[in-house]
C-alpha cells in the first residue's frame, strides 16, 4: 500500500484533469453529436500560451489571459468549422473536426518551431511540493481534485438554474424542439464551447505543471483518455464524465505502480471496447431508442 | 448502354497503360534516389491506403479510423518476414539476432532462382501483412463493427493505440525488435513496379465495388434498414467490408515500410490515419480515381513541390522569416479546411474516370438527339 500511494495520489490528480478535459467533450457530445477531436489540440494550445505569456508577464496576469484566449479559440472554432455544417451528414461534421485537430497542431508546430516548448516557470504554490501520508508529491495533486469538483459544482448550477445552461440541456435532449421552443440554439452551442474550453484550459494549467514541456501532441493523448472517460461515464452527463475521468485516472495510475506502464494507455482503449460492446451508453447515460 | 461503357473501359485502360509506360520512362532516365521516383512510390503507397479506406468509409459508410493500426500490422510482417537472416544479428542486437530464422525472399530464392525468388518472397510477405491484418480486423470487428457511426471510429482509434502498444512491448523484442527500427529488408527496384502492384490491388477492389457485394455495401451506406429489408445481411457484410479494407490497409503498410527503407511503430500514429482520411475526403468520399489522384497530388505536394515553404524560398519569392520549418504542412492543412468546409463533395464527388470519359460521349449523343 505504502508503494502504491504515489501512484493513487497521481491517479485522483490526473484523473481530475481528464474530468475538466472530459466535461468539453460531453457537454459537445450532448448538443451536437460530435465527437470535438480538435478539443485535446485546445487543451494543449493553452498550454503553449500558458508557456509563452507567463516567460514575460507575471502569473496574476498571465493565468487570466490564459483563460481568456483558450475560450475564444473553442468559440472560434465552433463559428468557423462546425456553425456552417449545421445542416450537413454527422461524417462531415466529424471530418471537419479532425481537420480542425490536424490545423492546429500543424500551425502550432510551425510557430513553435516544432520544438517542445519547455515550461521553465511552473506556476508558484501549487508546484510546491508537500508530504501526504508520508509520499512527497507536487501540491497540484491535492489542488486539482478539489478544484475540479468545484468547478463542477458551479457548472451544475449552470446547467439548471441559469436560463442559458436550461437551454443546454434542452438542446442537448432534443436540437429541434429546443428550437421550437425558443432556445437560441446559436449562442447555446458557443457558449457549451467557451465552457467546455475554458475547463480544458483549467485542466491543461494543472496538467503542464506536471510535465517538464508541452510539444504538439501533447493534446493527443489526454484528448482521447478524457473522452473515453466521457464514453464511460455515459456521454451527455457531467456527473459521469468526472466518475469516469477519475476512475480512469486511477486505475491507469495503479497499472504504473503495479509495473505494467506499457499498458496504461492500451488499458484505457481495452477498455473503451469492452464499455462499448457491453454497456454503450455508460454508468450514467440514458439509452435512446432509434427511431426508423 | 453496352457499347459505350466498354469503350469508356478501353480508354480508361489505355489511359493507365500510358502512366505505366510514363512511370517506365522515368525509371530509366532518372537516378533511383531521384525525387520523382520517390513521390511515385510514395504516392502508390498512399494511394492503396486511400482507397481502402475509401472502400470502408466511402462505399460502406462505416466511419472507421484504425488504418494506421492495421497498417502497422502489414509493416511489421512484411519486415520481420524479409529481413535477410545474415543481417538479423545486426538488426535485432538487443534481441541475440531474434527469432525468426528464416527470411521469405531467401527462402523463395531457393526455389524460383534468385531475381524471381526475391520478388515472389515480398510479394508473399506483402499478402502475409494483409491476411494478418485482415485477420485482426475480423477478431476486432466482431465486437465493435455493432457500434453506431461514431463509436465505432473512436474504438477503431482505440484498437489502433493498442497495437501500437503492443508492437513496441518489450516481451515481444524477439519478434518485433520491441521499440527499436526494423531495417535491412529488401525494396522493389523502381516507380513503375510500385504502380504495377497498386494497380492490381486498386483493380481487385474496383471489381469488389461492382460486384453484387459492392452494390451491398453501398445499400448499407445509404440505408441500413431499408438495405436490411431487402434482405441483405448486415453484419455479414460490414465485416466483409472491414476485413477487405483492412487487408488492403496491411498490404499498403508493407509497401510503406518497403519504400521507407526503415520501420519502426511510433510512426504509425491517428495522425496518419487523418492525413489518409482527409486524402479521401478532398478526393471524394466514394471515388477510387479521387482518391488515387489525390493521394499523389498530395504527395508530391507536400514533398517535392511545396518543399519550398519550408526552407525560405517559394516561387521566386524569398522570405526566410516566413516560409520557415513547418509552413509547408500549416498551408496544406489550411487547404484541406477549405476543401472541407465548402467543397464537401471534395475533387471527384463519387464519380470515377469511366464515368468523365462517359459524360462526354452522353453530352455528344444529347446534343445529336436534341439538334
Amino acid at each position: 500500500m505504502q508503494k502504491l500511494l504515489p501512484y493513487i495520489l497521481n491517479g485522483i490528480s490526473a484523473g481530475g484533469q481528464y474530468a475538466l478535459i472530459s466535461i468539453g467533450y460531453t457537454l459537445v457530445y450532448g448538443i451536437l453529436r460530435l465527437i470535438n477531436f480538435a478539443h485535446g489540440d485546445v487543451f494543449m494550445v493553452a498550454g503553449l500560451i500558458l508557456v509563452y505569456s507567463s516567460a514575460t508577464l507575471p502569473f496574476y496576469f498571465s493565468i487570466p489571459l490564459v483563460l481568456v484566449c483558450t475560450a475564444v479559440l473553442g468559440f472560434v472554432i465552433e463559428r468557423a468549422a462546425y456553425k456552417p455544417l449545421r445542416s450537413a451528414p454527422r461524417m462531415s461534421l466529424m471530418i471537419s473536426a479532425i481537420g480542425v485537430s490536424y490545423l492546429i497542431q500543424n500551425l502550432a508546430f510551425y510557430l513553435t518551431g516544432g520544438l517542445p516548448q519547455p515550461v521553465t516557470r511552473p506556476i508558484p504554490w501549487v508546484s510546491g511540493m508537500v508530504t501526504v501520508l508520508g509520499a512527497s508529491t507536487k501540491r497540484v495533486t491535492l489542488v486539482t481534485p478539489v478544484l475540479t469538483l468545484a468547478l463542477v459544482l458551479v457548472l451544475l448550477w449552470l446547467t439548471r438554474r441559469t436560463r442559458i445552461g436550461i437551454g443546454m440541456r434542452a438542446a442537448s435532449r432534443d436540437f429541434e424542439t429546443a428550437q421550437l421552443m425558443g432556445v437560441k440554439i446559436n449562442s447555446v452551442i458557443s457558449f457549451t464551447f467557451v465552457v467546455g474550453s475554458f475547463l480544458a484550459a483549467v485542466g491543461s494549467l494543472l496538467y503542464f505543471t506536471n510535465y517538464p514541456n508541452v510539444a504538439i501532441t501533447s493534446g493527443a493523448m489526454p484528448g482521447l483518455k478524457a473522452f473515453v472517460a466521457a464514453v464511460f461515464g455515459g456521454i451527455g452527463s457531467i456527473p459521469g464524465a468526472v466518475v469516469g475521468a477519475f476512475l480512469i485516472g486511477l486505475s491507469e495510475e495503479i497499472i504504473k505502480g503495479l509495473g505494467y506502464s506499457t499498458f496504461s494507455d492500451a488499458f484505457t482503449f481495452a477498455l473503451l471496447i469492452v464499455i462499448l460492446c457491453v454497456k454503450p451508453t455508460g454508468l450514467f447515460g440514458e439509452s435512446a431508442a432509434d427511431k426508423v | 448502354m453496352k457499347r459505350p461503357m466498354r469503350r469508356e473501359a478501353v480508354l480508361t485502360a489505355a489511359i493507365l497503360l500510358l502512366i505505366l509506360a510514363a512511370a517506365v520512362v522515368l525509371d530509366a532516365a532518372l537516378p533511383r534516389y531521384h525525387i520523382v521516383i520517390k513521390v511515385i512510390k510514395k504516392g502508390a503507397v498512399y494511394a492503396l491506403v486511400a482507397v481502402s479506406m475509401n472502400l470502408l468509409n466511402g462505399f460502406t459508410g462505416l466511419f472507421s479510423l484504425g488504418q494506421a493500426g492495421f497498417m502497422l500490422l502489414g509493416a511489421y510482417s512484411y519486415a520481420i518476414l524479409c529481413i535477410p537472416v545474415a543481417k538479423r544479428m545486426g538488426v535485432y542486437q538487443y534481441f541475440q539476432g531474434g527469432i525468426m530464422r528464416f527470411s521469405l525472399p531467401e527462402l523463395c530464392s531457393g526455389v524460383f532462382g534468385e531475381a524471381a525468388g526475391t520478388v515472389v518472397g515480398m510479394l508473399l510477405a506483402l499478402l502475409a501483412g494483409g491476411l494478418l491484418a485482415g485477420f485482426v480486423a475480423y477478431l476486432i470487428g466482431l465486437p465493435v463493427l455493432r457500434l453506431r457511426s461514431d463509436y465505432l471510429a473512436i474504438a477503431t482509434l482505440g484498437f489502433a493505440e493498442i497495437v501500437r502498444t503492443f508492437i513496441q512491448w518489450n516481451a515481444l523484442g524477439p519478434l518485433t525488435n520491441g521499440s527499436n527500427l526494423l531495417k535491412s529488408y529488401p525494396d522493389l527496384p523502381g516507380a513503375a513496379s510500385y504502380l504495377l502492384l497498386i494497380g492490381v490491388f486498386i483493380g481487385v477492389i474496383v471489381l469488389i465495388t461492382s460486384s453484387t457485394y459492392g452494390r451491398a455495401f453501398k445499400a448499407i451506406r445509404d440505408d441500413e434498414v431499408a438495405a436490411e429489408a431487402m434482405g441483405i445481411n448486415l453484419a455479414h457484410h460490414k465485416r466483409l467490408a472491414f476485413v477487405i479494407s483492412s487487408f488492403f490497409a496491411g498490404v499498403g503498410g508493407g509497401m510503406l515500410a518497403m519504400y521507407m527503407g526503415t520501420v519502426q511503430a511510433l510512426s504509425f500514429k491517428s495522425t496518419m490515419t487523418y492525413e489518409i482520411l482527409l486524402i479521401v475526403v478532398i478526393g471524394g468520399i466514394g471515388s477510387i480515381t479521387g482518391s488515387v489522384a489525390t493521394s499523389f497530388f498530395y504527395i508530391a505536394g507536400l514533398e517535392w513541390l511545396l518543399r519550398g515553404l519550408d526552407s525560405g524560398k517559394f516561387l521566386g519569392i524569398k522570405a526566410p522569416g516566413v516560409f520557415k520549418n513547418g509552413f509547408r504542412m500549416a498551408v496544406v492543412s489550411t487547404i484541406i479546411m477549405v476543401v472541407v468546409l465548402f467543397f464537401r463533395r471534395g475533387i471527384m464527388g463519387d464519380r470515377e474516370l469511366t464515368d468523365l470519359l462517359r459524360r462526354k460521349n452522353r453530352r455528344r449523343k444529347e446534343e445529336s438527339e436534341h439538334g
